[in-house]
C-alpha cells in the first residue's frame, strides 16, 4: 500500500454552504502535498475529516488503510496535526508544552528526541520560557515538534505560514524539507501561491472543489495561451487600455507588469503597441513570458464560474 | 495640500529599555502607493500607531497630511481612512448599517451619505446584497467594502494593514486595482503585507529591520540594487539575521 492518504468522493456541507463537494485525492507515502487556496476554499474542513474531528455527509476518506469514520481510535496515534491556530498551552513553558504532548501519546521528550533534535533545539534556550511569551515564529517551532513529538507516520499542517513574513516562511519550508527526508508524509496548506513551489504535488482548491491536482511544475506550465508581460508607467490606464481590446483573452495585473493573453494563435505584438500608443500609452514594453501558478489558478477559477 | 503626504524625521518609540522603532527618516507623496514591509517585530505596527496618531513618539519629528503627529493627532485622525484585515467591519450589522454607522463616526451629512451608498455599491458590486450581514459575505467581498468604507470620509491618506490576506488571487487583484485607482484619484496609500509579490505594486517600498529602515526604494531599483529578482529575495537578505525578528 502506497498511499497513506486516500479521499474519495468526500463533500461536507454547514447548512446551506458547501464546504467540500466530491473531493478525491491521494497522498502517496513519503510526499510532501500542498493544499493550495484560499481562505473558505474547504482546506480546514477536509483536514479535520482527515484528522478524524469531523464526519464527513458522503464519500470516503482512508489514512494509511484505515476509515476515519470506523478507525478514528486507529487513526489518531499515528497523525501529528497542527491546527491553524495554535494548539499550545501559553501558560506552560516551552519544556512543559513538549513533554505534555509526549505523555498524551504515551511516550516520552527522551524516547523521540531524535525527531524532534533539529527544530525543538532552537528553542532550547528558551525551555523556560512560557509558550505564551515566545515570538510567531518561536510558536510555530515549538507548535511543530509537539506535533511530531509521537513519531507520526502522517504530518497535517493548516496553513502553519499564514500571517508569518517571507524569512520565517523559509525557515518553515526549509524545516519540512529536512522531515520528508526522514521519511514523514506531509499534507499542508497555504494561501501563498508560491509556497506550491516546495510540494512535490499540489490541489488547487476553491469553493469547496479541486481546480487541478499536479506538480508545480506541471500546474504553471498547463496555462492554456502564450502569455506576455506588457509594462507602462501608466500602470492603472494600461489595464483598463487593455481590457477594451478587441483581441484580449485576459488582463491581470502582477506589480511591475501585467499579464496579458490574447484570443489570437499568433498575436502581433506590434500591433498590440501601436493600439497602446493611440491610447496615450507611449512607453509600453511588451515581452512574452512564462506562466506561473498563479496565472492558472486566475484561468482555472474563471473557468469555474462561467461553468456554474 | 502639500506634496509631501508623509514625512518623518528620526522618528523613535522606545519601551523601557527596548527601541521599537529607532530614528526613521522617510517621506511619502501625494498620491504615492507607499509599500511598508518588515519581518513580524520590527517596528511595523509601533511605526503605524504613531503615524495615526495612536501613540506618541519618544522622540523625533513627524507630519501626516501637514498635521504635526505630536500635537495634532485628533486633526491627523479625521484626514486618514484605515483599513486591517483583523479588524474593519461589524459582521453583525448589514452592508447598508456598516456604511452608515461609519459615516456617522466621521460625521457625513445625510446627503453626502445616500450619494455614497450608490457610489460605494457600484465599487464593491454589492447591489444586491445592501441589507446581508457582513459577516455572511465572502472575504474578498468583505475586504473590498472594508477598504470603501475606509475611503468614505474622502481621506487624504489611507492605511492598510495586510488588507489581502487569505484573499483569492482574483479578488487580490481587483482589490489592487481599486488601490491604483484610488491613487489616481491623489489618495496616499499606505500599505503592509506580507505576501512579497505585493511589494512589487506599489511606487516605493521600505524594509523594517530591528527597528530601523534599511531600504526605501522602488520595487525595479531595490531589486538592481541587491541584484535580487524579486522583493522576496531582498527582503530576506536584509531581514535574515534580524535581532528582533520572530526567527
Amino acid at each position: 500500500m502506497n498511499n497513506v492518504v486516500e479521499i474519495t468522493e468526500v463533500s461536507k456541507s454547514y447548512e446551506d454552504v458547501k464546504a467540500l463537494q466530491e473531493i478525491s485525492f491521494e497522498v502517496e507515502k513519503g510526499e510532501l502535498f500542498g493544499l493550495i487556496g484560499p481562505d473558505g476554499a474547504g482546506k480546514t474542513t477536509l483536514f479535520r475529516i482527515l484528522t478524524t474531528l469531523l464526519v464527513p455527509d458522503s464519500g470516503e476518506a482512508h489514512v494509511l488503510g484505515m476509515d476515519v469514520v470506523d478507525d478514528y481510535r486507529k487513526i489518531r496515534p499515528i497523525l501529528g496535526y497542527m491546527p491553524g491556530r495554535f494548539s499550545l498551552y501559553q501558560d506552560l513553558s516551552v519544556e512543559e508544552n513538549i513533554r505534555f504532548f509526549a505523555s498524551v501519546f504515551g511516550t516520552t521528550l527522551e524516547e523521540n528526541y531524535d525527531i524532534v533534535k533539529p527544530i525543538y533545539q532552537q528553542l532550547e534556550p528558551f525551555k523556560n520560557r512560557l509558550a505564551g511569551a515566545l515570538s510567531g515564529g518561536m510558536k510555530q517551532k515549538l507548535a511543530l515538534s509537539c506535533a511530531l513529538i509521537h513519531k507520526p507516520e502522517l504530518l497535517i499542517l493548516d496553513e502553519p505560514t499564514t500571517g508569518v513574513d517571507a524569512v520565517s516562511r523559509k525557515e518553515f519550508w526549509e524545516m519540512l524539507h529536512l522531515l520528508k527526508h526522514q521519511g514523514i508524509t506531509i499534507l499542508a496548506s497555504t494561501p501563498y501561491m508560491d509556497e506550491a513551489d516546495q510540494c512535490d504535488r499540489v490541489a488547487l482548491m476553491q469553493n469547496g472543489k479541486i481546480l487541478k491536482i499536479s506538480t508545480p511544475d506541471k500546474i504553471a506550465q498547463s496555462f492554456s495561451s502564450t502569455l506576455y508581460g506588457i509594462s507602462s508607467r501608466h500602470r492603472f490606464r494600461l489595464i483598463q487600455v487593455l481590457r477594451e481590446y478587441q483581441h484580449v483573452k485576459s488582463v491581470q495585473p502582477f506589480g511591475e507588469s501585467v499579464h496579458y493573453a490574447d484570443q489570437r494563435e499568433y498575436p502581433d505584438t506590434e500591433e498590440i503597441l501601436n493600439y497602446l500608443n493611440s491610447h496615450e500609452i507611449e512607453d509600453a514594453k511588451i515581452q512574452k513570458i512564462e506562466s506561473n501558478i498563479e496565472d492558472t489558478f486566475m484561468e482555472l477559477m474563471e473557468q469555474e464560474e462561467s461553468h456554474a | 495640500m502639500p506634496d509631501v503626504a508623509i514625512q518623518t524625521r528620526d522618528l523613535t518609540k522606545k519601551f523601557g529599555d527596548f527601541t521599537a522603532v529607532n530614528q526613521i527618516s522617510f517621506e511619502v507623496r501625494r498620491g504615492e502607493i507607499f509599500g511598508f514591509l518588515g519581518a513580524n517585530g520590527a517596528g511595523k505596527t509601533t511605526a503605524i500607531k504613531m503615524l495615526t496618531g495612536l501613540l506618541s513618539p519618544t522622540s523625533g519629528e513627524g507630519s501626516v497630511a501637514g498635521h504635526d503627529i505630536y500635537s495634532e493627532s485628533e486633526a491627523i485622525k479625521r484626514k486618514i481612512g484605515y483599513m486591517s484585515q483583523r479588524f474593519s467591519l461589524y459582521d453583525d450589522l448589514t452592508v447598508k448599517e456598516n456604511i452608515r454607522f461609519y459615516g456617522g463616526v466621521y460625521g457625513l451629512s445625510r446627503d453626502i451619505l445616500h450619494d455614497k451608498y450608490g457610489e460605494i455599491l457600484e465599487k464593491v458590486d454589492l447591489k444586491n446584497e445592501m441589507d446581508s450581514r457582513v459577516g455572511s459575505l465572502p472575504l474578498g467581498w468583505k475586504q473590498k467594502l472594508a477598504f470603501s468604507i475606509a475611503l468614505l470620509h474622502e481621506p487624504k491618506i489611507v492605511f492598510l494593514d495586510e488588507p489581502t490576506g487569505g484573499v483569492d488571487p482574483i479578488t487580490r487583484r481587483q482589490f489592487w486595482e481599486m488601490i491604483y485607482k484610488a491613487s489616481e484619484d491623489g489618495v496616499t496609500v499606505f500599505v503592509t503585507t506580507h505576501y512579497m509579490d505585493e511589494a512589487e505594486y506599489c511606487d516605493r517600498v521600505s524594509i523594517m529591520v530591528d527597528g530601523k529602515i534599511e531600504a526605501l526604494d522602488s520595487p525595479v531599483e531595490l531589486k538592481r540594487s541587491f541584484s535580487a529578482k524579486s522583493i522576496e529575495e531582498v527582503f530576506i537578505e536584509l531581514a535574515r539575521g534580524a535581532e528582533n525578528s520572530d526567527g
